[in-house]
């Protein structure tokens, strides 16, 4: 096989997944009678042209990286994490608890300490279903998506009983949020909305790029992930990094949601997760499992989910627009991997490119 | 004893939509497909299963016919969505556990668009009426838990007994089972495995799609984002706690909804429980139960997840 | 068509995988009450050209004729219409099903209108099982019958579905020497009214049942004749294209210090059963075990337990005199422990990991391969490159992914770290199947090297050859015990047979 052609095949698939993804899409678009392209400029194009649009992207951004970074490392480590969403859930609880009782601790101290419990507590999150795929067999993925919906209930236990803020329940008005937090959590802004947190995450790729490709820690990971049963034969301790990866993985979706609330919100309210936990899965998946791939990846989705929030007023099609697009991806991603990595299908073209040109020869 | 009557009577039809999910993704296993994708699947069952009557609905059409049509189309786009899923999987070979995820977002994410632009707020349908059984449903206590529900309810039961059937006594079922286990086997005894696991996902997706519709038109009569919430997944779990068996996973349905009524239960009683808790109670149920239940996989189809491709040897 | 197959004739057959040409214009025929033996090397193309005959492959060129008539397969229905059926080497029968649903996956004529009449599949198979001696039963679970009783379903099975032409690939290769013997006889009564195409690399059975040998090398055709005329050795030499005489361990028997001592060991196997029952077995430094049986009967077990892999519920096993049942994999492996696991692919090696990554699998926390949990990148490659030459591993390069090498070159991969990280002990498990003879040749002078520097070593092969070849001495395990340990001198094919069908000597 010529390497022109094997190249070509690898851009050929890119491209008929690009075309399947905006294919899909456009299906759902014709149904709600939408403008197509306007559709899709405005979730891809319109929030580049203005400069406050861009850090309202990075601000979405940054969550995405930080827990799209945890879930690459689980899912090297054999382990899927669509935990996510409840693992950031319960970093917000603990972030906001650890606010609520040491509102005068000074913020040189109290800042790294708050982070620090909201990425024990997702840790924490994590570990149970990593121990239970690690003691007990039990598929990650059921009990992930589980502990999301336990962890989503018990956060609004915690905002509409215990952590109630005062004001609204002189008020009355009962809406579940904390009070505003002391300003001795606050992570500082650039610009406009955008925080620190955007330094956070990009050391934070670094780490886990040197962790998984420099260290012995990483090489068991991955040998644990992808060869689960080799890995075992040599001496690998494998439940032990399945498990490790799943603190790593929920402590970052964790972490993400205390820097969420430090930098954006600085209290806790509902909706805060915002399916970032799920949308983490397809920015990994995009990022190719790889840190730095990631980085772009979550400023790509960042942009996505807020064009979409543009949808219902520019061209009339629910925001919801972008989890349908998130699904088509996910599944093309899987598919086109397939693809690209199936030596039968390619060979199969590579004959027919031959014999075609052959005939054209003739 | 009022009480636990109305517990029980309640549970019956809460367990419906568990187990016509649950014995779809059991025909998915049993064949060897993983599918994950069943909670996306029931969102857009539920979704087109109430916008017939939504858009038809007040024009003084007959409830059974619009009714019927919303099961039949939400059965439709079940069965498609189970295409769609096995052209990722089985065609082109894809990891069915992240594909599932992502036919979930993809499921949820249409029903919850379209749904936004067809229908707008919470809109509610006149649903499914209850039939009780004639004689039967008077006979005291029995008759109110066992004959008082509508007509879907004792067909989805009587679905139980089918499904025993379909599986065990014919042609497809010993395929499907043949397929799931040893699929090179059944490929040399010239059983096309490629088109038996398709039609086993068109079967298990136009059964999500159904049991969507149940939620839609029978139990809650309204669409919303949060009316699946997780049932999807947790039918999914049944079939592992039911050991793939029709059966069992019929007994695991009545166990969970059982475990949805605790609020009820709770309210009934007087308790000052919080909501949040009670509602939280089956999700924790799921994971004891796979804690359980999961180590022993002695009945699993042994070719569970795994794609089968003829000309690579394993 | 319920005519009989007078010829059978596939001609000009080319098939292609990627990189590789499985078959490479192949023609063989098989007239009327004949056998053929398809007779090769592992990984010649004798199954790629069965399943295409069964319409399981579909050939790239080339055509086949029945009676003179060309026949298109599009899969193994249309092959069985045509009357011919095939026995897998690897038994093509689901597990927890019955024998009769077994059948019944076959034989459409049950499935009416889409409803089962198992009775109707039961009648024929007790039909054809009385037909030809062939005593099985209908309603028995697979899992629950043993290798040689599957083998007769797999006959009966394709029997059944009208199968007047009989393909059998590699049908001995887990039965016992009488076993063997048994279907011999068996085959060559069929013949009256069946012609039979028979692949095997075991020479004394192609001279036993064919009368007429094919030999393929590399996809091709290398030889056509009549079996009588040619001595199995003439056959042997032209299957791999020249004399290869396979390393023999002919040294004097080791008197060093016993290594291994297993006592009294019981093991659980998959099911849950006894898979070990009290096994005892001993090797010395400077040994080689060889391990004799039918596969199924505990090895696998085993040699799962004296790797640190597997529970054990009784018994002790000692390793240089320190105790390393229901130890950790780690600490068995610190002990010395080398380990060639039976499922090369998946236990030996990270598939998507590199070469170089994979020959570090075991030592990746050591000097001078990391530090302080560092991995040094340069010390790795030259580990790999220095490998790579030493064991002649064929790559594009240390950074090829080791699971896009060929079987033998994954071996080779395995041995290299096992042997070269100065391993004391060595369990080998199955190490040459499914290898072409230089890969053989290789592996057993590998092992043969390192029992002259006095490593102990446990092998455990369904190959007879192989055992005798290399052993000093050789246990025969049947049911999760030791039958019997025979000195070199005393163990021959046949008494080794007795013993693995359960036989003991003394009765």
């Amino acid at each position: 096989m010529s390497k022109g052609f094997k190249i070509a095949y690898k851009l050929g698939i890119i491209a008929v997944s690009i075309l399947a993804v905006i294919f899909i899409s456009s299906v759902i678009l014709v149904v709600l009678d939408a403008p197509i392209l306007k559709t899709f400029y405005t979730i891809c194009i319109m929030p580049l042209t203005r400069s406050l649009h861009i850090t309202e992207i990075l601000i979405r951004a940054i969550p995405l990286a930080i827990t799209a970074i945890g879930v690459s490392v689980a899912y090297r480590s054999g382990i899927i994490n669509i935990g996510a969403e409840g693992q950031m859930a319960m970093g917000i609880l603990a972030f906001t608890a650890t606010a609520l009782a040491l509102p005068d601790v000074p913020r040189p101290v109290l800042l790294p300490f708050a982070l620090l419990m909201a990425a024990l507590s997702g840790g924490i999150w994590g570990f149970i279903p990593g121990i239970l795929k690690a003691k007990l067999n039990v598929s990650e993925l059921l009990s992930t998506v589980m502990l999301n919906y336990i962890a989503a209930q018990f956060y609004t236990f915690c905002l509409r009983v215990v952590m109630m803020d005062p004001a609204e329940k002189m008020s009355g008005g009962g809406t579940p949020q904390s009070m505003r937090l002391t300003e001795n959590v606050w992570l500082s802004r650039i610009s406009g909305r955008l925080h620190y947190g955007i330094v956070i995450a990009v050391v934070l790729a670094v780490l886990i790029y040197i962790l998984l490709w420099k260290t012995t820690v990483g090489y068991k990971m991955r040998a644990s992930g992808s060869g689960a049963r080799a890995a075992r034969y040599g001496g690998i301790n494998v439940p032990l990094f399945v498990v490790a990866s799943m603190v790593i993985s929920g402590a970052f979706a964790g972490l993400a949601g205390g820097i969420e609330i430090a930098g954006v919100h600085r209290r806790a309210i509902e909706g805060i997760t915002n399916n970032y936990g799920f949308s983490a899965v397809v920015v990994a998946l995009f990022g190719g499992l790889h840190p730095l791939g990631i980085l772009p990846a979550s400023f790509f989705f960042g942009l996505m989910i807020y064009g979409s929030t543009l949808c219902p007023r520019q061209v009339g099609v629910p925001a919801n627009i972008v989890d349908v697009m998130q699904g088509v991806i996910i599944l093309v991603i899987v598919t086109s991997q397939m693809v690209l990595s199936d030596k039968y299908f390619q060979d199969r073209l590579w004959r027919k490119y031959q014999s075609f040109k052959k005939r054209k020869e003739a | 004893m009022d009480l636990v009557v109305n517990v029980l009577s309640m549970c019956i039809p809460f367990s419906v939509a568990l187990l016509l999910a649950s014995l779809g993704e059991m025909f998915n296993q049993r064949a060897g497909i993983f599918n994950l994708g069943c909670e996306g699947v029931m969102a857009m069952g539920a979704f087109s299963g109430m916008l017939v009557p939504f858009l038809v609905g007040h024009g003084g059409a007959v409830p059974m016919v619009y009714n019927a049509l919303g099961f039949l189309l939400a059965g439709v786009i079940g069965a498609l969505l189970g295409l769609l899923f096995g052209l990722v999987v089985i065609t082109f070979r894809a990891p069915q556990g992240i594909a599932g995820i992502g036919m979930q977002m993809f499921g949820v994410g249409v029903a919850g668009t379209l749904f936004r632009y067809f229908v707008g707020g919470t809109q509610s349908v006149p649903g499914v009426p209850s039939f009780p059984i004639p004689v039967l449903s008077k006979i005291p206590v029995l008759g109110k838990i066992f004959f008082s529900h509508n007509i879907v309810v004792y067909l989805a039961f009587l679905f139980v007994l089918l499904s025993n059937f379909i599986l065990f006594k014919t042609s497809w079922g010993l395929r499907v089972r043949a397929v799931g286990t040893h699929p090179r086997a059944a490929d040399s005894m010239g059983i096309n495995v490629t088109l038996t696991r398709y039609e086993s996902l068109l079967v298990g997706g136009a059964l999500a799609g159904i049991a969507g519709a149940y939620l839609s038109l029978c139990q809650a009569k309204m669409f919303s984002d949060e009316l699946i919430s997780g049932r999807g997944f947790i039918a999914v779990a049944l079939v592992y706690f039911g050991h793939w068996n029709p059966y069992k996973i019929m007994l695991g349905a009545l166990l969970f909804s059982l475990a949805q009524t605790f609020q009820s239960v709770v309210q009934g009683l007087g308790i000052s429980f919080p909501y949040e808790f009670a509602v939280m109670l089956p999700y924790i149920l799921v994971i004891v139960v796979l804690a359980f239940s999961s180590r022993d996989q002695k009945s699993a189809p042994a070719s569970l997840g795994k794609p089968f491709n003829r000309e690579i040897r394993t | 068509m319920d005519d009989k197959i007078r010829s059978l004739r596939m001609e000009h057959i080319t098939k292609r995988f990627p990189g590789v040409l499985a078959s490479d214009d192949i023609t063989i025929e098989v007239g009327e009450g004949e056998v053929l033996a398809l007779v090769g090397e592992n990984g010649a193309g004798k199954t790629t050209l069965m399943n295409i005959l069964m319409g399981i492959y579909q050939q790239d060129e080339g055509r086949i004729l029945i009676n003179g008539e060309e026949v298109r397969f599009r899969g193994p229905e249309d092959a069985f219409n045509a009357g011919l059926g095939m026995v897998h080497q690897e038994y093509m029968l689901v597990p927890n099903m019955t024998v009769t649903e077994n059948v019944a996956l076959g034989y459409k004529k049950a499935w009416k209108k889409g409803i089962l009449d198992l009775n109707m599949v039961r009648s024929r198979i007790m039909e054809i099982s009385e037909k030809y001696g062939l005593a099985v039963n209908p309603d028995a679970y697979i899992w629950q019958l043993s290798v040689g009783e599957q083998q007769k379903v797999e006959l009966v099975k394709t029997l059944s579905l009208g199968a007047r032409f009989l393909i059998l690939d590699e049908p001995t290769s887990a039965l016992t020497p009488q076993e063997t013997d048994e279907l011999i006889v068996l085959l060559k009564k069929m013949t009256d009214e069946l012609s039979i195409i028979f692949i095997s690399h075991k020479l004394q059975e192609v001279k036993a049942l064919s009368n007429k040998v094919t030999i393929l090398r590399h996809g091709k055709v290398v030889f056509n004749g009549n079996t009588d005329d040619y001595s199995p050795s003439e056959i042997a030499s032209k299957m791999t294209g020249h004399e290869v005489k396979l390393p023999e361990n002919n040294d004097e028997a080791s008197h060093g210090d016993v290594v291994l001592e297993i006592k009294d060991l019981c093991v659980r196997g998959d099911r849950g059963n006894y898979a070990l029952d009290g096994l005892d077995l001993s090797v010395r430094s400077g040994e080689i075990v060889g391990l004799a049986g039918v596969s199924g009967n505990g090895q696998k077990e085993l040699a799962e337990a004296i790797n640190g892999l597997r529970k054990i519920e009784k018994g002790e096993i000692a390793l240089f005199g320190c105790e390393i049942g229901n130890k950790k994999p780690r600490s068995v492996i610190e002990q010395g422990m080398g380990y060639i696991p039976e499922e090369r692919n998946i236990e030996g090696i990270v598939p998507p990991f590199a070469i170089r990554e994979n020959l570090i699998l075991k030592d990746v926390d050591q000097k001078p391969f990391s530090n302080k949990s560092f991995l040094k990148k340069e010390k790795v490659n030259e580990n790999a490159e220095r490998l790579q030459i030493e064991f002649d591993i064929r790559s594009a390069g240390i950074n090829t992914q080791s699971g896009s090498l060929s079987g033998g070159n994954i071996q080779k991969l395995i041995l290299a770290r096992e042997l070269s990280r100065g391993a004391k002990f060595i369990t080998a498990v199955y190490p040459t199947r499914g290898l072409d003879l230089g890969a053989v040749e290789f592996i057993h002078k590998e092992l043969l090297k390192k029992r002259k520097e006095g490593v102990g070593i446990l092998l455990i092969s369904e190959e007879l050859d192989e055992i005798i070849n290399l052993s000093d001495r050789i246990a025969v395990i049947y049911k999760g015990r030791i039958q019997k340990v025979l000195e070199k001198k005393d163990a021959t094919r046949a008494r080794l047979g007795i013993l693995m069908a359960g036989v003991k000597e003394d009765e």
